[in-house]
Protein backbone atom coordinates (compact mmCIF):
# COMPACT_ATOMS: atom_id res chain seq x y z
CA UNK A 1 0.00 0.00 0.00
CA UNK A 2 1.33 3.36 -0.95
CA UNK A 3 -0.65 6.59 -0.71
CA UNK A 4 0.99 9.54 -2.38
CA UNK A 5 -0.31 13.09 -1.97
CA UNK A 6 1.62 15.46 -4.25
CA UNK A 7 1.33 19.22 -4.59
CA UNK A 8 -2.34 19.15 -3.75
CA UNK A 9 -4.19 22.41 -3.47
CA UNK A 10 -7.87 23.09 -3.13
CA UNK A 11 -9.87 26.22 -3.82
CA UNK A 12 -13.53 26.54 -2.89
CA UNK A 13 -15.76 28.95 -4.77
CA UNK A 14 -15.07 30.92 -7.91
CA UNK A 15 -13.93 34.37 -8.93
CA UNK A 16 -13.80 36.98 -6.20
CA UNK A 17 -15.40 34.67 -3.65
CA UNK A 18 -12.83 31.96 -4.17
CA UNK A 19 -10.91 30.78 -1.15
CA UNK A 20 -7.65 28.87 -1.12
CA UNK A 21 -8.17 26.23 1.52
CA UNK A 22 -5.20 23.94 0.86
CA UNK A 23 -1.87 25.03 -0.52
CA UNK A 24 0.73 22.55 -1.80
CA UNK A 25 0.15 19.56 0.46
CA UNK A 26 2.70 16.77 0.13
CA UNK A 27 3.09 13.55 2.07
CA UNK A 28 3.08 9.82 1.64
CA UNK A 29 1.77 6.97 3.68
CA UNK A 30 2.88 3.34 3.48
CA UNK A 31 1.56 0.04 4.81
CA UNK A 32 1.40 -0.26 8.55
CA UNK A 33 2.09 3.41 9.12
CA UNK A 34 0.05 5.49 11.55
CA UNK A 35 0.10 9.16 10.66
CA UNK A 36 -1.60 12.17 12.21
CA UNK A 37 -2.59 15.60 10.92
CA UNK A 38 -2.81 18.18 13.70
CA UNK A 39 -3.91 21.76 13.34
CA UNK A 40 -6.29 24.39 14.56
CA UNK A 41 -9.85 24.62 13.35
CA UNK A 42 -10.12 25.66 9.72
CA UNK A 43 -6.62 24.54 8.76
CA UNK A 44 -8.06 22.21 6.15
CA UNK A 45 -7.56 18.84 7.83
CA UNK A 46 -10.98 17.51 6.91
CA UNK A 47 -10.56 18.79 3.38
CA UNK A 48 -7.34 16.76 2.98
CA UNK A 49 -9.18 13.69 4.15
CA UNK A 50 -12.17 14.25 1.90
CA UNK A 51 -9.84 14.57 -1.08
CA UNK A 52 -8.14 11.29 -0.21
CA UNK A 53 -11.51 9.62 0.30
CA UNK A 54 -12.57 10.87 -3.14
CA UNK A 55 -15.55 12.81 -1.78
CA UNK A 56 -14.04 15.99 -3.28
CA UNK A 57 -11.55 16.58 -6.10
CA UNK A 58 -8.33 18.55 -5.67
CA UNK A 59 -8.08 21.83 -7.62
CA UNK A 60 -4.54 20.88 -8.58
CA UNK A 61 -2.02 18.19 -7.72
CA UNK A 62 -2.52 14.46 -7.55
CA UNK A 63 -3.48 11.81 -5.05
CA UNK A 64 -2.47 8.28 -5.92
CA UNK A 65 -3.17 5.01 -4.20
CA UNK A 66 -0.79 2.27 -5.32
CA UNK A 67 -0.04 4.25 -8.45
CA UNK A 68 -3.69 4.74 -9.38
CA UNK A 69 -5.11 8.27 -9.21
CA UNK A 70 -8.01 8.67 -6.78
CA UNK A 71 -11.14 9.63 -8.74
CA UNK A 72 -14.10 8.63 -6.61
CA UNK A 73 -14.89 7.20 -3.19
CA UNK A 74 -14.32 3.50 -2.73
CA UNK A 75 -14.01 0.89 -0.05
CA UNK A 76 -10.21 0.77 -0.40
CA UNK A 77 -10.21 3.99 1.65
CA UNK A 78 -12.38 3.46 4.71
CA UNK A 79 -13.53 6.53 6.53
CA UNK A 80 -14.77 7.26 10.06
CA UNK A 81 -16.43 10.63 10.63
CA UNK A 82 -16.41 12.68 13.79
CA UNK A 83 -20.17 12.78 13.99
CA UNK A 84 -21.72 9.41 14.49
CA UNK A 85 -22.59 8.09 11.11
CA UNK A 86 -24.15 4.77 12.00
CA UNK A 87 -27.41 3.96 10.25
CA UNK A 88 -29.95 4.46 13.03
CA UNK A 89 -32.36 1.82 11.69
CA UNK A 90 -29.73 -0.93 11.63
CA UNK A 91 -28.41 -2.82 14.64
CA UNK A 92 -24.71 -2.70 15.47
CA UNK A 93 -24.16 -6.00 13.64
CA UNK A 94 -26.17 -4.87 10.61
CA UNK A 95 -24.15 -1.67 10.50
CA UNK A 96 -20.93 -3.68 10.45
CA UNK A 97 -22.36 -5.92 7.72
CA UNK A 98 -23.63 -2.96 5.67
CA UNK A 99 -20.42 -2.16 3.78
CA UNK A 100 -19.68 -5.80 3.08
CA UNK A 101 -23.11 -6.36 1.59
CA UNK A 102 -22.68 -3.24 -0.58
CA UNK A 103 -19.51 -4.93 -1.81
CA UNK A 104 -21.60 -7.96 -2.70
CA UNK A 105 -19.82 -10.46 -0.51
CA UNK A 106 -21.56 -13.80 0.03
CA UNK A 107 -23.89 -14.01 3.05
CA UNK A 108 -22.01 -16.65 5.10
CA UNK A 109 -18.80 -14.67 4.74
CA UNK A 110 -20.57 -11.49 5.86
CA UNK A 111 -21.97 -13.23 8.91
CA UNK A 112 -18.62 -14.62 9.88
CA UNK A 113 -16.72 -11.37 9.36
CA UNK A 114 -19.38 -9.35 11.20
CA UNK A 115 -18.97 -11.51 14.26
CA UNK A 116 -15.21 -11.31 13.95
CA UNK A 117 -15.03 -7.52 13.67
CA UNK A 118 -17.57 -6.92 16.42
CA UNK A 119 -15.30 -9.05 18.56
CA UNK A 120 -12.22 -7.12 17.43
CA UNK A 121 -13.73 -3.86 18.70
CA UNK A 122 -14.94 -5.52 21.89
CA UNK A 123 -18.65 -5.41 21.10
CA UNK A 124 -19.42 -9.08 20.57
CA UNK A 125 -22.30 -8.81 23.04
CA UNK A 126 -23.80 -5.62 21.58
CA UNK A 127 -24.50 -6.81 18.04
CA UNK A 128 -28.26 -6.72 18.39
CA UNK A 129 -28.52 -3.23 19.80
CA UNK A 130 -29.59 -0.18 17.84
CA UNK A 131 -27.14 2.75 17.66
CA UNK A 132 -29.25 4.88 19.99
CA UNK A 133 -28.83 2.19 22.65
CA UNK A 134 -25.03 2.45 22.45
CA UNK A 135 -22.77 4.99 24.14
CA UNK A 136 -20.81 7.45 22.00
CA UNK A 137 -17.61 5.43 22.37
CA UNK A 138 -19.34 2.20 21.42
CA UNK A 139 -20.88 3.86 18.38
CA UNK A 140 -17.48 4.97 17.15
CA UNK A 141 -16.12 1.47 17.66
CA UNK A 142 -18.95 0.10 15.53
CA UNK A 143 -18.12 2.69 12.86
CA UNK A 144 -14.47 1.60 12.94
CA UNK A 145 -15.47 -2.07 12.73
CA UNK A 146 -17.75 -1.28 9.78
CA UNK A 147 -14.92 0.45 7.92
CA UNK A 148 -12.37 -2.29 8.73
CA UNK A 149 -14.73 -5.07 7.65
CA UNK A 150 -14.59 -3.90 4.03
CA UNK A 151 -10.81 -4.40 4.07
CA UNK A 152 -9.67 -0.86 3.27
CA UNK A 153 -6.03 -0.33 2.39
CA UNK A 154 -6.03 2.76 4.55
CA UNK A 155 -8.32 3.89 7.36
CA UNK A 156 -9.15 7.61 7.41
CA UNK A 157 -10.18 8.86 10.84
CA UNK A 158 -11.54 12.42 11.03
CA UNK A 159 -11.49 13.38 14.72
CA UNK A 160 -13.11 10.08 15.60
CA UNK A 161 -13.03 10.79 19.33
CA UNK A 162 -13.68 14.53 19.15
CA UNK A 163 -17.18 14.27 20.54
CA UNK A 164 -16.32 11.95 23.43
CA UNK A 165 -15.56 13.01 26.98
CA UNK A 166 -12.04 12.78 28.31
CA UNK A 167 -12.10 9.41 30.07
CA UNK A 168 -13.75 7.55 27.21
CA UNK A 169 -11.41 9.35 24.86
CA UNK A 170 -8.37 7.96 26.65
CA UNK A 171 -9.69 4.43 26.63
CA UNK A 172 -10.57 4.80 22.94
CA UNK A 173 -7.01 5.92 22.23
CA UNK A 174 -5.73 2.81 23.95
CA UNK A 175 -8.23 0.74 21.99
CA UNK A 176 -7.11 2.23 18.68
CA UNK A 177 -3.44 1.74 19.47
CA UNK A 178 -4.09 -1.85 20.44
CA UNK A 179 -6.11 -2.38 17.26
CA UNK A 180 -3.27 -0.98 15.17
CA UNK A 181 -0.76 -3.30 16.82
CA UNK A 182 -2.94 -6.38 16.42
CA UNK A 183 -4.17 -5.84 12.88
CA UNK A 184 -1.31 -3.87 11.35
CA UNK A 185 -3.74 -1.41 9.76
CA UNK A 186 -2.62 1.73 8.00
CA UNK A 187 -4.22 4.88 9.33
CA UNK A 188 -4.42 8.61 8.84
CA UNK A 189 -5.77 10.34 11.93
CA UNK A 190 -7.04 13.89 12.15
CA UNK A 191 -7.08 15.48 15.55
CA UNK A 192 -6.96 18.74 17.46
CA UNK A 193 -5.25 16.96 20.28
CA UNK A 194 -1.44 16.87 20.27
CA UNK A 195 -1.35 14.24 22.99
CA UNK A 196 -3.58 11.96 20.94
CA UNK A 197 -1.41 12.42 17.87
CA UNK A 198 1.86 11.72 19.69
CA UNK A 199 0.47 8.76 21.54
CA UNK A 200 -0.67 6.94 18.44
CA UNK A 201 1.29 8.01 15.39
CA UNK A 202 4.77 7.49 14.02
CA UNK A 203 4.57 10.71 12.01
CA UNK A 204 2.80 13.94 12.94
CA UNK A 205 2.17 16.73 10.46
CA UNK A 206 1.31 20.13 11.88
CA UNK A 207 -1.00 22.19 9.70
CA UNK A 208 -1.49 25.96 9.70
CA UNK A 209 -4.59 27.75 8.42
CA UNK A 210 -5.23 30.41 5.76
CA UNK A 211 -4.25 28.79 3.52
CA UNK A 212 -4.11 25.26 4.93
CA UNK A 213 -0.59 23.91 4.67
CA UNK A 214 1.83 21.57 6.42
CA UNK A 215 4.32 23.66 8.35
CA UNK A 216 6.10 21.12 10.48
CA UNK A 217 6.61 17.36 10.48
CA UNK A 218 7.89 15.24 13.34
CA UNK A 219 8.82 11.59 13.50
CA UNK A 220 7.82 10.20 16.83
CA UNK A 221 9.90 7.41 18.27
CA UNK A 222 8.59 6.51 21.67
CA UNK A 223 8.25 3.31 23.62
CA UNK A 224 4.53 2.55 23.30
CA UNK A 225 4.41 -0.64 25.33
CA UNK A 226 2.40 1.12 28.05
CA UNK A 227 0.35 4.11 26.94
CA UNK A 228 -0.72 5.07 30.41
CA UNK A 229 2.88 5.31 31.46
CA UNK A 230 3.86 7.02 28.24
CA UNK A 231 1.38 9.85 28.80
CA UNK A 232 3.29 11.06 31.84
CA UNK A 233 6.86 10.16 30.80
CA UNK A 234 9.46 12.88 30.42
CA UNK A 235 10.30 12.54 26.68
CA UNK A 236 6.61 12.46 25.83
CA UNK A 237 5.83 15.59 27.83
CA UNK A 238 8.79 17.40 26.25
CA UNK A 239 7.65 16.57 22.75
CA UNK A 240 4.12 17.58 23.58
CA UNK A 241 5.32 20.92 24.88
CA UNK A 242 7.45 21.47 21.80
CA UNK A 243 4.52 20.85 19.43
CA UNK A 244 2.16 22.88 21.59
CA UNK A 245 4.44 25.88 21.43
CA UNK A 246 4.77 25.39 17.68
CA UNK A 247 0.96 25.54 17.37
CA UNK A 248 0.80 28.52 19.71
CA UNK A 249 3.36 30.26 17.53
CA UNK A 250 1.10 29.75 14.51
CA UNK A 251 -1.87 31.19 16.32
CA UNK A 252 0.26 34.10 17.56
CA UNK A 253 1.34 34.87 14.01
CA UNK A 254 -2.31 35.26 13.08
CA UNK A 255 -3.15 37.85 15.70
CA UNK B 1 -58.46 17.46 48.38
CA UNK B 2 -55.30 15.41 47.97
CA UNK B 3 -54.67 13.40 44.83
CA UNK B 4 -53.82 9.80 45.40
CA UNK B 5 -50.78 8.63 43.41
CA UNK B 6 -52.88 6.02 41.62
CA UNK B 7 -55.31 8.66 40.42
CA UNK B 8 -52.52 10.93 39.28
CA UNK B 9 -50.86 8.06 37.44
CA UNK B 10 -54.04 7.17 35.61
CA UNK B 11 -54.41 10.82 34.58
CA UNK B 12 -50.95 10.89 33.10
CA UNK B 13 -51.87 8.14 30.63
CA UNK B 14 -52.00 9.92 27.24
CA UNK B 15 -55.51 8.71 26.42
CA UNK B 16 -57.25 9.58 29.65
CA UNK B 17 -57.48 13.34 29.21
CA UNK B 18 -58.32 13.00 25.51
CA UNK B 19 -61.25 10.73 26.27
CA UNK B 20 -62.30 13.12 29.02
CA UNK B 21 -62.34 15.98 26.52
CA UNK B 22 -64.64 14.10 24.18
CA UNK B 23 -66.88 13.03 27.05
CA UNK B 24 -67.19 16.64 28.22
CA UNK B 25 -68.50 17.82 24.87
CA UNK B 26 -70.84 14.84 24.71
CA UNK B 27 -72.17 15.64 28.17
CA UNK B 28 -72.75 19.30 27.30
CA UNK B 29 -74.59 18.15 24.17
CA UNK B 30 -76.76 15.82 26.24
CA UNK B 31 -77.57 18.46 28.85
CA UNK B 32 -78.36 21.19 26.32
CA UNK B 33 -80.68 18.98 24.26
CA UNK B 34 -82.51 17.45 27.23
CA UNK B 35 -83.08 20.87 28.80
CA UNK B 36 -85.11 21.77 25.74
CA UNK B 37 -83.62 25.25 25.32
CA UNK B 38 -82.59 24.60 21.74
CA UNK B 39 -84.89 23.70 18.87
CA UNK B 40 -84.64 19.96 18.13
CA UNK B 41 -84.46 20.79 14.47
CA UNK B 42 -81.18 22.63 14.97
CA UNK B 43 -79.60 20.36 17.54
CA UNK B 44 -80.91 16.79 17.69
CA UNK B 45 -80.32 14.86 20.90
CA UNK B 46 -77.68 12.10 21.08
CA UNK B 47 -80.54 9.63 21.27
CA UNK B 48 -82.12 10.69 17.96
CA UNK B 49 -78.75 10.73 16.27
CA UNK B 50 -78.03 7.24 17.52
CA UNK B 51 -81.43 6.10 16.24
CA UNK B 52 -80.89 7.67 12.83
CA UNK B 53 -77.50 6.00 12.70
CA UNK B 54 -78.76 2.54 13.59
CA UNK B 55 -81.58 2.93 11.07
CA UNK B 56 -79.15 3.77 8.31
CA UNK B 57 -76.92 0.95 9.39
CA UNK B 58 -79.73 -1.63 9.38
CA UNK B 59 -80.91 -0.47 5.99
CA UNK B 60 -77.37 -0.96 4.66
CA UNK B 61 -77.18 2.65 3.51
CA UNK B 62 -74.49 3.62 5.99
CA UNK B 63 -72.10 0.84 5.03
CA UNK B 64 -72.80 1.42 1.37
CA UNK B 65 -72.04 5.13 1.65
CA UNK B 66 -68.93 4.58 3.75
CA UNK B 67 -67.59 2.01 1.30
CA UNK B 68 -68.23 4.34 -1.65
CA UNK B 69 -66.40 7.24 0.01
CA UNK B 70 -63.53 5.12 1.28
CA UNK B 71 -63.05 3.58 -2.16
CA UNK B 72 -62.73 6.99 -3.81
CA UNK B 73 -60.30 8.20 -1.17
CA UNK B 74 -58.14 5.11 -1.48
CA UNK B 75 -58.07 5.03 -5.27
CA UNK B 76 -57.20 8.71 -5.53
CA UNK B 77 -54.73 8.61 -2.71
CA UNK B 78 -52.91 5.46 -3.80
CA UNK B 79 -52.46 7.02 -7.22
CA UNK B 80 -51.18 10.23 -5.65
CA UNK B 81 -48.90 8.55 -3.11
CA UNK B 82 -47.54 6.07 -5.63
CA UNK B 83 -46.58 8.76 -8.13
CA UNK B 84 -45.39 11.26 -5.53
CA UNK B 85 -42.82 8.83 -4.11
CA UNK B 86 -40.57 8.40 -7.19
CA UNK B 87 -41.06 11.98 -8.36
CA UNK B 88 -40.39 13.42 -4.89
CA UNK B 89 -37.25 11.30 -4.54
CA UNK B 90 -36.08 12.31 -8.02
CA UNK B 91 -36.61 15.98 -7.17
CA UNK B 92 -34.82 15.59 -3.84
CA UNK B 93 -31.77 13.91 -5.35
CA UNK B 94 -31.41 15.66 -8.69
CA UNK B 95 -31.01 19.41 -8.74
CA UNK B 96 -32.00 19.82 -12.38
CA UNK B 97 -35.25 17.89 -12.01
CA UNK B 98 -35.97 19.91 -8.88
CA UNK B 99 -35.40 23.25 -10.60
CA UNK B 100 -37.56 22.15 -13.49
CA UNK B 101 -40.56 20.97 -11.46
CA UNK B 102 -40.56 22.83 -8.17
CA UNK B 103 -41.92 26.22 -9.34
CA UNK B 104 -44.65 24.48 -11.33
CA UNK B 105 -45.73 22.35 -8.40
CA UNK B 106 -45.52 25.21 -5.93
CA UNK B 107 -47.87 27.15 -8.21
CA UNK B 108 -50.45 24.40 -8.70
CA UNK B 109 -50.33 23.58 -5.01
CA UNK B 110 -51.87 26.96 -4.24
CA UNK B 111 -54.80 26.44 -6.57
CA UNK B 112 -57.64 25.19 -4.34
CA UNK B 113 -58.51 21.69 -5.44
CA UNK B 114 -62.31 22.16 -5.17
CA UNK B 115 -62.00 24.86 -7.83
CA UNK B 116 -61.09 22.06 -10.24
CA UNK B 117 -64.44 20.31 -9.78
CA UNK B 118 -66.27 22.09 -12.64
CA UNK B 119 -63.42 21.34 -14.99
CA UNK B 120 -63.23 17.71 -13.89
CA UNK B 121 -66.96 17.28 -14.42
CA UNK B 122 -66.66 18.71 -17.94
CA UNK B 123 -63.72 16.40 -18.69
CA UNK B 124 -64.77 13.20 -16.97
CA UNK B 125 -68.53 13.44 -16.43
CA UNK B 126 -70.31 12.55 -13.23
CA UNK B 127 -68.96 9.08 -12.58
CA UNK B 128 -66.17 7.96 -10.29
CA UNK B 129 -63.25 9.32 -12.28
CA UNK B 130 -63.68 13.05 -11.52
CA UNK B 131 -63.87 12.34 -7.78
CA UNK B 132 -60.77 10.17 -7.83
CA UNK B 133 -58.97 12.79 -9.90
CA UNK B 134 -59.96 15.53 -7.47
CA UNK B 135 -58.36 13.62 -4.62
CA UNK B 136 -55.31 13.05 -6.76
CA UNK B 137 -54.97 16.74 -7.67
CA UNK B 138 -55.59 17.83 -4.12
CA UNK B 139 -52.90 15.66 -2.55
CA UNK B 140 -50.29 14.85 -5.22
CA UNK B 141 -48.43 18.16 -5.11
CA UNK B 142 -48.29 18.28 -1.33
CA UNK B 143 -47.14 14.67 -1.18
CA UNK B 144 -44.44 15.25 -3.76
CA UNK B 145 -43.05 18.45 -2.28
CA UNK B 146 -43.00 17.05 1.24
CA UNK B 147 -41.22 13.88 0.12
CA UNK B 148 -38.73 16.02 -1.80
CA UNK B 149 -37.98 17.95 1.38
CA UNK B 150 -37.45 14.82 3.42
CA UNK B 151 -34.93 13.58 0.83
CA UNK B 152 -33.06 16.88 0.95
CA UNK B 153 -32.63 16.52 4.70
CA UNK B 154 -30.96 13.11 4.61
CA UNK B 155 -27.67 13.76 6.51
CA UNK B 156 -24.66 13.99 4.20
CA UNK B 157 -22.62 11.81 6.51
CA UNK B 158 -24.92 8.84 5.97
CA UNK B 159 -24.65 9.07 2.19
CA UNK B 160 -20.92 9.75 2.23
CA UNK B 161 -20.31 6.85 4.59
CA UNK B 162 -22.07 4.56 2.13
CA UNK B 163 -19.90 5.96 -0.66
CA UNK B 164 -16.70 5.24 1.25
CA UNK B 165 -17.96 1.73 1.97
CA UNK B 166 -18.17 1.08 -1.75
CA UNK B 167 -21.79 2.09 -2.39
CA UNK B 168 -23.01 3.70 -5.61
CA UNK B 169 -26.22 5.27 -6.98
CA UNK B 170 -29.12 2.87 -6.76
CA UNK B 171 -28.05 0.87 -3.68
CA UNK B 172 -27.57 4.15 -1.81
CA UNK B 173 -31.07 5.19 -2.79
CA UNK B 174 -32.69 1.96 -1.68
CA UNK B 175 -30.57 1.24 1.37
CA UNK B 176 -29.78 4.67 2.80
CA UNK B 177 -32.21 7.27 1.46
CA UNK B 178 -35.34 5.10 1.45
CA UNK B 179 -35.09 3.81 5.02
CA UNK B 180 -34.10 7.23 6.32
CA UNK B 181 -37.10 9.01 4.81
CA UNK B 182 -39.60 6.20 5.50
CA UNK B 183 -40.94 7.71 8.75
CA UNK B 184 -41.36 11.16 7.18
CA UNK B 185 -43.05 9.68 4.12
CA UNK B 186 -45.55 7.83 6.29
CA UNK B 187 -46.20 11.01 8.22
CA UNK B 188 -46.65 12.97 4.99
CA UNK B 189 -49.22 10.43 3.86
CA UNK B 190 -50.97 10.58 7.20
CA UNK B 191 -51.28 14.36 7.08
CA UNK B 192 -52.38 14.56 3.43
CA UNK B 193 -54.82 11.70 3.90
CA UNK B 194 -56.85 14.15 5.98
CA UNK B 195 -57.24 16.50 3.03
CA UNK B 196 -58.10 13.58 0.73
CA UNK B 197 -60.90 12.82 3.12
CA UNK B 198 -62.04 16.45 3.06
CA UNK B 199 -62.06 16.49 -0.71
CA UNK B 200 -64.13 13.36 -1.17
CA UNK B 201 -66.90 14.91 0.88
CA UNK B 202 -66.72 18.13 -1.12
CA UNK B 203 -66.87 16.17 -4.38
CA UNK B 204 -69.87 14.21 -3.20
CA UNK B 205 -71.70 17.34 -2.09
CA UNK B 206 -71.51 18.53 -5.67
CA UNK B 207 -72.39 15.39 -7.56
CA UNK B 208 -72.77 11.77 -6.51
CA UNK B 209 -75.29 8.99 -6.14
CA UNK B 210 -73.87 7.60 -2.94
CA UNK B 211 -71.27 8.40 -0.32
CA UNK B 212 -71.16 10.01 3.09
CA UNK B 213 -71.01 13.51 1.62
CA UNK B 214 -73.95 12.77 -0.64
CA UNK B 215 -75.98 11.57 2.34
CA UNK B 216 -75.26 14.80 4.19
CA UNK B 217 -76.42 17.00 1.33
CA UNK B 218 -79.60 14.91 0.95
CA UNK B 219 -80.26 15.20 4.67
CA UNK B 220 -79.95 18.97 4.38
CA UNK B 221 -82.67 19.04 1.73
CA UNK B 222 -85.08 17.28 4.10
CA UNK B 223 -83.91 19.21 7.20
CA UNK B 224 -82.72 15.94 8.77
CA UNK B 225 -80.10 17.40 11.11
CA UNK B 226 -79.88 14.03 12.90
CA UNK B 227 -78.69 12.39 9.68
CA UNK B 228 -76.20 15.22 9.11
CA UNK B 229 -74.80 14.49 12.55
CA UNK B 230 -74.55 10.78 11.75
CA UNK B 231 -72.61 11.63 8.60
CA UNK B 232 -70.25 13.99 10.39
CA UNK B 233 -69.54 11.57 13.22
CA UNK B 234 -68.93 8.62 10.89
CA UNK B 235 -66.62 10.71 8.70
CA UNK B 236 -64.69 11.77 11.80
CA UNK B 237 -64.42 8.22 13.10
CA UNK B 238 -63.18 6.78 9.81
CA UNK B 239 -60.63 9.58 9.51
CA UNK B 240 -59.43 8.96 13.04
CA UNK B 241 -59.09 5.26 12.31
CA UNK B 242 -56.98 5.89 9.22
CA UNK B 243 -54.81 8.29 11.23
CA UNK B 244 -54.30 5.72 13.97
CA UNK B 245 -53.55 3.10 11.32
CA UNK B 246 -50.72 5.23 9.94
CA UNK B 247 -49.38 5.88 13.43
CA UNK B 248 -49.45 2.18 14.19
CA UNK B 249 -47.65 1.39 10.94
CA UNK B 250 -45.05 4.01 11.73
CA UNK B 251 -44.42 2.67 15.20
CA UNK B 252 -44.12 -0.83 13.81
CA UNK B 253 -41.98 -0.18 10.73
CA UNK B 254 -39.84 2.70 11.99
CA UNK B 255 -39.37 2.02 15.67
CA UNK B 256 -35.82 3.38 15.40
CA UNK B 257 -37.16 6.88 14.72
CA UNK B 258 -39.08 7.27 17.98
N1 LIG C 1 -17.52 22.86 0.71
C1 LIG C 1 -16.88 23.96 1.13
N2 LIG C 1 -17.15 25.16 0.56
C2 LIG C 1 -16.53 26.29 0.97
N3 LIG C 1 -15.62 26.33 1.94
C3 LIG C 1 -15.29 25.18 2.56
C4 LIG C 1 -15.92 23.94 2.18
N4 LIG C 1 -15.41 22.97 2.96
C5 LIG C 1 -14.52 23.56 3.78
N5 LIG C 1 -14.43 24.89 3.54
C6 LIG C 1 -13.54 25.85 4.23
O1 LIG C 1 -12.26 25.32 4.23
C7 LIG C 1 -11.58 25.62 5.44
C8 LIG C 1 -11.02 24.34 6.01
O2 LIG C 1 -12.07 23.51 6.39
P1 LIG C 1 -11.83 22.07 7.03
O3 LIG C 1 -13.15 21.54 7.43
O4 LIG C 1 -11.01 21.25 6.12
O5 LIG C 1 -10.98 22.44 8.32
P2 LIG C 1 -10.58 21.53 9.54
O6 LIG C 1 -9.13 21.69 9.74
O7 LIG C 1 -11.08 20.15 9.36
O8 LIG C 1 -11.34 22.24 10.72
P3 LIG C 1 -12.01 21.57 12.01
O9 LIG C 1 -10.89 21.27 12.95
O10 LIG C 1 -12.88 22.66 12.54
O11 LIG C 1 -12.77 20.37 11.58
C9 LIG C 1 -12.59 26.30 6.33
O12 LIG C 1 -12.31 27.67 6.34
C10 LIG C 1 -13.91 26.03 5.68
O13 LIG C 1 -14.77 27.12 5.85
MG1 LIG D 1 -12.59 18.95 10.34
Amino acid sequence: MHLQVSQVSKTFGEGRDSKLVLDDINFELVSGQFMALVGSSGSGKSTVMRLIAGLDRPSSGTIQLDGQPVRRPGSDRGMVFQKYSLYPWLTAAENVAFGMSLQGRPKPEIRERTAYFLDVVGLAEAGRRLPRELSGGMQQRVAIARALATEPKVLLLDEPFGALDLQIRESMQEFLHDLWRRTGLTALLITHDIEEALLLSGTVHIMAPRPGRIVHTVDVQLDRSDLRHLRVSQPFLEMREELASCLRGLDGALL
Amino acid sequence: MTWSPALRRSFSHPWVLGTLGILTVFLVWLIVTSSGTVDKLFLPSPGTVWEAGTNQFRGGILVNDAVASIRRVFLGFILSAGLALPIGIAMGTNRLICRFLEPLMALIRYMPAPAFIPLLIIYFGLEELPKVMLIFIGTFFFNTLMIMDSVKFVPHELVETALTLGGRGLPILTRVVAPYIAPQVLDTYRINMASAWNLVIVAELVAANEGLGKRISLAQRFLRTDEIFVGLIVIGLIGLMIDLGFRFLMRRACSWAN
